[in-house]
């Protein structure tokens, strides 16, 4: 097996295939009609709270809603 | 010498046809029956409990002869498109290029690229714009298709894929690192996919 067969120039440039999906169908939903596009960016949203623990105790946690173009 | 050789020959050609080749299998079963009669073995009163298997449907086995019928299964994370419907043909947008899948088809594992899915079905035809995926296509006519977002073309709004297009190919001539020349050449690839979906 050919160690350095053509890999796809996203995984040469160090991105995964995830990655390189996930952009694609950004890419995709931001190209829609309006009712579609708010339908598709809000289907996409996620909503969590977040802390950072230190010296084994968490800091106040901070919520994020983020939209998967960030 | 040449004896030798012919002895050497047989064994791993007669090995090879004793085991069966993976596209051809029967279907496939609902029920452990080695755990069945082990479990009858030791609790003959009661019943055995129920295995992940029995609650599957059983994949259908590979026909001897070619279906006339393509069974495809086309989902997305968040909804499944097509569920075992009965399609005379679908094309597939793999990365090497615009792939037909009819009834009787190798089985084959496809990446896809941001594309056209074409559903054929007697006299109509359903497209979808694909952002990404996968088809996996079993030696028994089924096809599963895999895409993280499908939209019919007429979802799709022309002026916002020109600015994109026109956005992207701007990004690439100023991208400094590897990375942004590829996610700028994904925008491009991407754009480019949509407005031959949009004008083809």
């Amino acid at each position: 097996m050919a160690s350095n067969a053509a890999v796809p120039f996203w995984r040469a440039a160090g991105m995964t295939y995830i990655t390189y999906s996930n952009i694609c169908a950004n890419l995709v939903r931001n190209c829609l009609k309006e009712p579609y596009k708010t339908e598709a960016l809000s289907r996409e949203r996620v909503h969590f709270s977040i802390s950072k623990w230190t010296d084994g105790k968490p800091e106040k946690p901070t919520i994020r809603s983020d939209s998967p173009a960030e | 010498m040449l004896r030798r050789a012919m002895g050497l020959l047989a064994r791993p050609v007669a090995a090879a046809r004793a085991r069966s080749f993976s596209t051809d299998l029967p279907a496939a079963q609902t029920a452990d029956s080695t755990f069945v009669e082990a479990w009858n073995k030791v609790m003959p009163n009661m019943d055995p409990p129920k295995t992940p298997l029995s609650f599957m449907q059983p994949r259908p086995a590979t026909p001897s002869s070619i279906p006339s019928k393509l069974t495809v299964n086309f989902v997305l994370p968040y909804a499944s498109e097509l569920t075992t419907k009965e399609v005379d043909m679908v094309i597939v947008p793999a990365t090497t290029g615009q792939m037909g899948v009819l009834p009787g088809h190798v089985a084959t594992i496809t990446e896809l690229k941001p594309g056209v899915l074409s559903v054929h079905k007697g006299n109509e035809t359903t497209k979808y714009f694909i952002s990404s995926g996968f088809v996996f296509i079993h030696a028994n006519s089924f096809a599963d298709i895999i895409a993280v977002e499908a939209v019919p073309l007429d979802q799709i709004d022309a002026n916002l894929v020109q600015k994109g297009l026109a956005e992207f190919t701007q990004k690439l001539s100023s991208a400094t690192t590897d990375l942004e020349k590829a996610e700028a050449q994904i925008g491009i690839d991407v754009h480019s996919a949509l407005n031959s979906a949009l004008t083809g």
